[in-house]
C-alpha cells in the first residue's frame, strides 16, 4: 500500500528547557492511502497532542522539538509538512488534511452561517471559484453528510450537535483532502450518535477515497471501523497492527488492558482502563518501560531500558509492531 | 423579537418611574423653589408676583397633586422643564440646550475615538500577545489607574498655561460669540484638545485590557483552532472570527458608556470649567436650582436608558444567539 502520510521520530513537548515536558516522544506511524488509522490510548497519553502536532496546530506552550511528517501529494513529489513556509502551510491546510474535532461543540464560530463558514474555505483556497459555485459547492457538501440545504443560513446554535458535527465533517470533506483527521476530545457526546456519525464517514471514505487518522479512548470503535490500530502510552506508540490482528491477539501488556476493559455502552468513561495504576506523570516519566509500574508482566530490563517499537519475534509478524521487552524488536521502526 | 419588546417595556417602565420620581421628590423636600427665590430676591418680590411665581413654576397650591402630576408630564412632552433660578427667567430646557452640544461634542467624540482606539489596539495586543505588543499593557494600565481628577489638574499644570497652545479652562475664547464661524470653531476645537486628551488617555487602557483578555479567551476557542486549520489568511483568523466573538462584550460595554457621556463627565468639565452639562450641574446645585437639577438627572436617565437600548440592539444584531426565531 503507497504511504500518504508519513511521521517519522516526532516529538513534542510543552514549555522549554527543563521545565518542559515531552507530550509525544519519538513517534513513527504511518497512514496509507485509503485506509483508517485508529489511535487509542488512555486520557493524556499524547493522542491530541500528536494530532495538533503533524498538523501544526499546537497552541503555545506546545512545540514541536524534532521529527519530519512527510506528506505524498497525489501529484507531485513527497514533502515534509513541518518545513513548510507560513503560506505554503496554509495552502496545504484543509486542502490536503482537514481535521473534524469530533463531540466538540465549538468548532463553528457561532457569529456566522453555516453557509459562510462553508465558503472561507473555498474563498481562501479557490479564489477563482464564483460565489454562485461556492454557494453550490456548499450546499452540495451539506446534502453529502445529510443535511437539507435549507440549512444553509442557519447559525451553529440553530442546529443539533449531532447536525453540527455532520456540518463539520461536510466542511472538512469540501476540498476533497486526502487525509482527515478525527479527534474525540474525553467529552464526547453519546455513544450511539459517535457510532453514527464515524458510520457515514467511513461510508463517504469509500465514495471519495480517502484516509482518516481516527482518535478516541473507545477501542471497541476502532476495532469496528478501522483497518489498523495504534495504541498509544505515556506519549510512545506502544504497539501497532492489523484491527483484527490486534483484537485478537494484542502483545503489548497495556494493549490487553485497554482491550479487557471494554466502556458499558453508557455509563463513565473511566471504566475503560481497567488496568490498574494511573497514566504516568509526564513530567517525572518512570523509566525504561513507562508502563513498567503498572505491568503485570515487567522482568528485570523493564525497568532499565526502553524497549524500541519493532517487529515482533514471533512467526507471524510481518505488519506489526510492538515496543515491549517480552517481544524484542527485530527490525525498529523509524 | 419577544425579548426585544419585553426590554423595550421595561424600559419604559424605567422612564416613566424616572420621571414621576422627579416628580415627586422636590415637592417632598421641606421647603420650596419659590421660597428659594423669594430668599434670593430678598424681600423685593410683592405677593401678586410670587403668587404668579408659584403658577410659573408649576406649584399652584390650588391644583391637586393628581392634576399637577398630569400637567408635569404634558409639560415634558412639550419638553417644557420649568424654570431655572440661577438663569432666572431662563427655561431649564434651554439652559440645558446650551449645554448639551457642548458635553456631546466634546465627550462623545473622545469616547468614540476612546473605543475604537482602544479596541483596535486590544486587538493587535491579544492576538499578538507575547510580543512587543505586550508593552503596552503597564503603560496603559498605569494612565488608567490615576484618578482623574489628578490626571486633568496634572496636565493642565504640565500643558496649559498663558504661553501655552492649550488654554486651561473654558470651552472657547471668551472674546468671542457663539457661532458656526471661522473664528468659533477653530478657538472651540483647541479648548477642547486637553480635556479631550486627558478623557482619552484615562479611558483607553480600559478598552484595550478588555479587549486584549477577550482575544486571548476567545483564541482557545475550539472554532479559531479550526479557522487556522482552514488555512484561512491569518488576517480573516484573527477579524472575522476572534475579533468579531471579542468585540460582543465590548460593544454592550460601549453602549453604556454613550449613555454616561452626559452624567459621567461631571469631573472632566469641573477640572477644565468647560461649559457642558455636568459644569451646569454643578453650577445648579452650588445654587440649589431644583428645577435645572431635575431637568439634568431626566436627561441624564434618558441617556442611560437610550443607551441600554441600544446596547441590546447592538447585541441582537451582532450575536445571533440572542435572536430568538418566531
Ligand atoms: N497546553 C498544555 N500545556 C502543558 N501540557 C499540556 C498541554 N496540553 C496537553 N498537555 C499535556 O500533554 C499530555 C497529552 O495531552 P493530550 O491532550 O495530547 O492527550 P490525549 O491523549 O489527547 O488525551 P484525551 O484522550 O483526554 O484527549 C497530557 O499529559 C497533558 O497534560
Ligand atoms: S516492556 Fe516490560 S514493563 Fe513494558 S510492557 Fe513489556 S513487559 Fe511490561
Ligand atoms: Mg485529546
Amino acid at each position: 500500500m503507497e504511504p500518504v502520510l508519513e511521521i517519522r521520530n516526532l516529538n513534542v513537548d510543552y514549555g522549554l528547557g527543563d521545565r518542559a515536558v515531552q507530550a509525544v516522544r519519538d513517534v513513527s506511524l504511518t497512514l496509507h492511502k485509503g485506509e483508517v488509522l485508529g489511535l487509542a490510548g488512555e486520557s493524556g497519553s499524547g493522542k491530541s497532542t500528536l494530532a495538533y502536532g503533524m498538523t501544526r496546530l499546537l497552541a503555545p506552550p506546545g512545540a514541536i522539538t524534532g521529527g519530519e511528517v512527510i506528506y505524498h501529494p497525489e501529484q507531485g513529489s513527497p514533502y515534509d509538512v513541518l518545513a513548510l513556509s507560513d503560506r505554503a502551510l496554509r495552502q496545504f491546510r484543509w486542502a490536503e488534511t482537514a481535521i473534524v474535532f469530533q463531540g466538540a461543540m465549538n468548532s463553528l464560530n457561532p457569529v456566522h452561517k453555516i453557509s459562510t463558514q462553508l465558503t472561507d474555505v473555498l474563498k481562501a483556497h479557490e479564489p477563482k471559484l464564483s460565489e454562485h459555485s461556492r454557494n453550490a459547492r456548499a450546499r452540495e457538501m451539506l446534502k453529502l453528510v445529510g443535511i437539507s440545504t435549507d440549512r444553509m443560513d442557519a447559525f451553529p446554535h440553530q442546529l443539533s450537535g449531532g447536525m453540527r458535527q455532520r456540518v463539520m465533517i461536510g466542511m472538512a470533506l469540501i476540498l476533497q483532502p486526502q487525509v482527515v483527521i478525527m479527534d474525540e476530545p474525553t467529552t464526547a457526546l453519546d455513544v450511539v450518535m459517535q457510532r453514527q456519525i464515524l458510520g457515514q464517514l467511513i461510508d463517504l471514505r469509500e465514495r471519495l477515497g480517502f484516509s482518516v487518522i481516527f482518535i478516541t479512548h473507545d477501542l471497541s470503535l476502532l476495532v469496528e471501523f478501522s483497518n489498523r490500530i495504534a495504541i498509544m502510552y505515556g506519549g510512545r506508540i506502544v504497539e501497532e497492527a492489523p484491527a483484527a490482528t490486534l483484537y485478537r491477539d494484542a502483545l503489548h501488556p497495556y494493549s490487553k488492558g485497554l482491550l479487557g476493559s471494554f466502556p458499558a455502552l453508557r455509563g463513565p468513561r473511566r471504566e475503560l482502563s481497567g488496568i490498574p495504576g494511573s497514566p504516568p506523570d509526564l513530567a517525572g516519566m518512570p523509566t525504561g518501560c513507562s508502563f513498567h509500574p503498572r505491568c503485570p508482566k515487567a522482568f528485570e530490563p523493564c525497568s532499565t531500558a526502553i524497549p524500541v517499537l519493532g517487529r515482533p519475534d514471533i512467526p507471524d509478524g510481518a505488519g506489526r509492531s510492538v515496543a515491549c521487552w517480552l517481544h524484542p524488536a527485530e527490525q525498529p521502526v523509524g | 423579537m419577544r425579548y426585544f419588546l419585553q426590554r423595550i417595556a421595561f424600559y419604559l417602565f424605567t422612564a416613566w418611574a424616572a420621571v414621576t420620581l422627579n416628580f415627586f421628590i422636590p415637592r417632598l423636600v421641606p421647603g420650596d423653589p419659590v421660597q428659594a427665590l423669594i430668599s434670593k430676591y430678598q424681600g423685593q418680590l410683592s405677593t401678586k408676583s410670587i403668587q404668579s411665581l408659584y403658577v410659573l413654576f408649576g406649584l399652584d397650591k390650588h391644583q391637586s397633586l393628581w392634576q399637577q402630576y398630569i400637567d408635569y408630564w404634558k409639560q415634558i412632552f412639550h419638553g417644557d422643564l420649568g424654570l431655572s433660578f440661577t438663569f432666572f427667567p431662563a427655561p431649564v430646557s434651554q439652559v440645558i440646550g446650551q449645554a448639551l452640544p457642548w458635553t456631546v461634542l466634546l465627550v462623545g467624540i473622545t469616547t468614540i475615538i476612546s473605543f475604537t482606539l482602544g479596541t483596535g489596539l486590544g486587538v493587535l495586543a491579544g492576538w499578538r500577545r507575547g510580543s512587543w505588543a505586550d508593552g503596552l499593557l503597564p503603560v496603559t494600565t498605569f494612565f488608567s489607574s490615576i484618578p482623574y481628577f489628578w490626571l486633568g489638574i496634572i496636565a493642565i499644570y504640565l500643558l496649559a498655561g498663558p504661553d501655552s497652545f492649550f488654554p486651561s479652562s473654558g470651552g472657547f475664547d471668551s472674546e468671542l460669540v457663539p457661532a458656526w464661524d471661522q473664528y468659533f470653531i477653530p478657538s472651540a476645537i483647541q479648548h477642547s484638545l486637553l480635556p479631550a486628551l486627558t478623557i482619552l488617555v484615562s479611558s483607553v487602557s480600559g478598552w484595550i485590557l478588555g479587549m486584549r483578555n477577550m482575544m486571548v479567551t476567545v483564541s482557545s476557542e475550539d472554532y479559531i483552532t479550526v479557522a487556522h486549520a482552514k488555512g484561512l489568511p491569518e488576517r480573516r483568523v484573527a477579524l472575522s472570527y476572534a475579533a468579531r466573538n471579542a468585540l460582543l462584550p465590548s460593544v454592550s460595554g460601549f453602549a453604556l458608556a454613550l449613555g454616561f457621556i452626559v452624567g459621567g463627565t461631571l469631573l472632566v468639565e469641573i477640572v477644565f470649567s468647560y461649559p457642558g452639562l455636568g459644569f451646569t450641574l454643578l453650577q445648579a446645585v452650588g445654587a440649589k436650582d431644583y428645577p435645572l437639577m431635575q431637568g439634568i438627572f431626566l436627561i441624564i436617565t434618558i441617556a442611560v436608558l437610550v443607551a441600554n437600548l441600544l446596547a441590546d440592539v447592538a447585541y441582537l444584531l451582532l450575536d445571533p444567539r440572542t435572536r430568538k426565531e418566531g
